[in-house]
């Protein structure tokens, strides 16, 4: 099956610095990826770039069987995949039953897909109608995480997930991403909390200014008897 | 996209909605704009009659900066650019749907400033289809050429002061046109209005059209 | 650029100069002594040798930014992001003269240094249009993001576009509330005086092409010292992990 991330050398800029200066990574269909560094290493910027919000500068790279070089097969790709970053992406005056509708309505998801998002991010209650400017951060979290999850995108591309949630959000994270894994989605993340995700991921690539260095497997996987 | 831009303008509007910031904020300033002119020039009301067709849309050009600074705003808060690139909205689709959403809210601003120029400086209304014609089709170029400029100048440090000197001289066809049809339908000989009316048409077609089509490349740029 | 350059003159810029240097003292002559006085005006016609031009210019600098803006959103070649503004800044100069020319002018014709004639009101709202891409540029180039030029280069796009629409929309605009206006070019013209005025636009068009061609290499130039060396970027970037090596 066709891997899922493919990234040969890529290089990013932001502005005039090479964000990413070399990255080599493979993750194939199903698969959960953690990617591990220090702050400033290129982590966000790797997510961003699998989104096809970045322009490949030199290398290469396919995800999801799009080019990344190709400017209409990097938008064509956005579709496909879902980005919970550091920003929320939400609008403050709407509440969060109205961002996590406008967001799903704009990919094409269903009502159903959009309700069936609330439910399963725990804001279905009393959070519905609340405007998303009188939410705590996690709250805010856990809305821009519905409206990912409204998406039922193939690629999921989390940015630190479990920051800013507490430990009945962290899990409702974990959750949905084994969810979608079971139902064929492939993960890739970045985060701090190292024993959570090592538990989640597959592989831990490590990331250091802006390349990346060999992967390994995580215990968890050795465990599960993953190669 | 007509699709997407329906979506854009409903939540745009909805936003309005709940913030209530043209209602509160933008009518008011637009009234008060009235008020200041006639202190500023002789309050005999013959004068100002006379020159309320130009005053009404200095008020409404002051309204479409503030209406266009607050659309784009609304935007350039904590990665909805990003959000909207990700989201499949073809970008063509979120230009017309937040053009619409400003123009409607020029419009509610339009018809308070009528009232206000019509009770405060007195003036006879002859040709009311012209009048409407051209209103219409001026808010419309606003709104597209507004909407345009103020995604161009969105998210830098010196938005606010630069959006106005960017837009201003391109809006003063606007400016001119909708003044002279306005004038003619004011009193004057309304077949003179109906050219301007042609002009305020024109105008609004082309940013449209160039909106639609440039508002792909504008979004994809940081 | 072949060979590294310490200045920005050559071989076709002195030959430029000169004969921009020849043509202005030609005009001055033409303009001051050898034409003759308006009929109505008198000797302050001789101003229009130098404000006529200089808005003929202006235009064509637009035209210039505009096309350099659409070319550089095609083919997105540094050549033609460095000519937007060097036209433009260019373009800026002339028609400041403009005004200034326009403003001098007013002042013993019908005494007033303002009058809402049409060239002036639209000449202004070029100035102010102009001022604004510059603006738009500067903050543009500062945001550093990977399209940068973008927001400039449709401004750019639009500005010759606005410029026309802003001409005709004032000159039609004042036509209906004035019936002779000073600065539209006299058909009736002739003879010497209509001699000096091409002469007059064939100079500022090799004086504008001069300062142009200076002014887009000094651009030229800075874009090349700021371009760097991406690969040394790459080297350093990669070493902050330590990891050894240049990029893959």
């Amino acid at each position: 099956m066709e891997p899922a991330v493919q990234l040969r050398g890529a290089v990013t800029l932001l502005g005039r610095f090479p964000a990413l200066a070399g990255i080599d990574l493979d993750v194939a269909a199903g698969e959960t990826v953690l990617l591990r560094g220090p702050n400033g290493a290129g982590k966000t910027t790797v997510l961003r770039l699998c989104a096809g919000l970045l322009p490949l500068v030199r290398g290469e790279g396919r995800v999801l069987g799009h080019d990344l070089a190709d400017p209409a097969q990097a938008r064509a790709l956005r579709r496909r995949v879902g980005l919970l970053g550091h920003a929320t992406g939400l609008y403050d005056e709407l509440t969060v039953g109205d961002n996590v509708r406008f967001w799903g309505r704009a990919c094409g998801a269903s009502p159903a897909d959009v309700e069936a998002a609330l439910v399963g991010c725990g804001l279905d209650g009393r959070l519905r109608d609340v405007p998303a400017a009188a939410l705590s951060a996690g709250q805010r979290r856990r809305t821009s995480l519905a409206c990912l999850v409204a998406r039922r995108p193939e690629l999921w591309l989390l940015d630190e997930p479990h920051a800013g949630l507490d430990q009945e959000g962290r899990d409702l994270v974990d959750g949905l991403m084994r969810q979608a894994v079971a139902a064929g989605a492939t993960v890739v993340l970045a985060s701090h909390d190292l024993d959570r995700a090592e538990a989640l991921a597959d592989r831990v690539v490590p990331v250091a200014g802006g390349a990346t260095g060999p992967a390994a497997p995580t215990s968890a996987a050795v465990v599960a008897g993953v190669p | 996209m007509f699709r997407d831009a329906g979506l854009v303008a409903g939540k745009d509007l909805r936003i309005e909605l709940r913030s209530r910031v043209t209602l509160q904020q933008v009518l008011p300033f637009a009234v008060l704009v009235l008020v200041i002119f006639g202190l500023a020039l002789d309050p005999d009301r013959g004068f100002l009659g006379r020159a309320s067709a130009g005053l009404f849309w200095v008020a409404v050009l002051f309204c479409t900066l503030l209406a266009v600074q607050r659309a784009v705003a609304v935007e350039s808060a904590d990665g909805n650019r990003d959000a909207l690139r990700l989201s499949g909205l073809d970008p063509a689709g979120i230009f017309l749907g937040k053009a619409t959403a400003v123009a409607a809210q020029l419009l509610a601003v339009e018809v308070v400033l009528a009232v206000g120029v019509v009770v405060m400086y007195g003036v006879e209304v002859t040709g009311v289809v012209l009048l409407l014609a051209s209103a219409l089709a001026a808010t419309a170029g606003l709104a597209a050429a507004g909407t345009l400029y103020g995604v161009l100048a969105a998210g830098l440090r010196v938005t606010d002061t630069l959006l106005p000197i960017l837009l201003l001289p391109v809006l003063s066809p606007v400016l001119i046109g909708a003044t002279e049809a306005f004038e003619a339908a004011l009193g004057g000989v309304a077949s003179d209005g109906w050219p301007w009316c042609g002009l305020l048409v024109v105008f609004a077609l082309l940013y449209l059209t160039f909106g639609t089509l440039a508002f792909g490349t504008l979004l994809e740029e940081t | 650029m072949s060979a590294p350059h310490t200045t920005t003159s050559s071989r076709s810029t002195r030959v430029l100069g000169v004969l921009s240097l020849a043509g202005l003292a030609l005009l001055l002559g033409y303009a001051l002594w050898w034409s003759p006085p308006d009929v109505v005006q008198k000797d302050s016609v001789r101003i229009m040798y130098v404000h006529v031009p200089t808005a003929i210019v202006a235009f064509s600098a637009c035209g210039i930014t505009t096309l350099a803006s659409a070319m550089w959103l095609r083919k997105r070649t540094e050549g033609w992001w460095v000519l937007g503004a060097a036209s433009a800044e260019v373009g800026l100069l002339f028609t400041g003269a403009c005004l200034v020319t326009g403003s001098i002018w007013g002042r013993p014709t019908w005494g007033t240094y303002w009058t809402w004639d049409p060239r002036i009101t639209s000449t202004t709202l070029l100035f102010i249009l102009l001022i604004g891409y510059l603006a738009l540029r500067r903050v543009d180039s500062e945001a550093g993001a990977a399209h940068r030029g973008t927001r400039s280069a449709i401004v750019g796009v639009l500005l010759f576009p606005n410029v026309i629409v802003v001409h005709y929309s004032v000159d039609w605009w004042r036509s209906l509330h004035q019936t002779a206006t000073i600065t539209r070019l006299d058909p009736s013209i002739e003879g010497t005086m209509l001699f000096t005025l091409m002469l007059g636009i064939v100079v500022f068009a090799l004086v504008f092409t001069w300062l142009l061609v200076h002014r887009f290499r000094v651009g030229w130039l800075e874009e090349r010292a700021a371009g760097g060396a991406l690969d040394a970027a790459l080297v350093q970037r990669r070493a902050e992990a330590g990891l050894a090596g240049g990029p893959a």
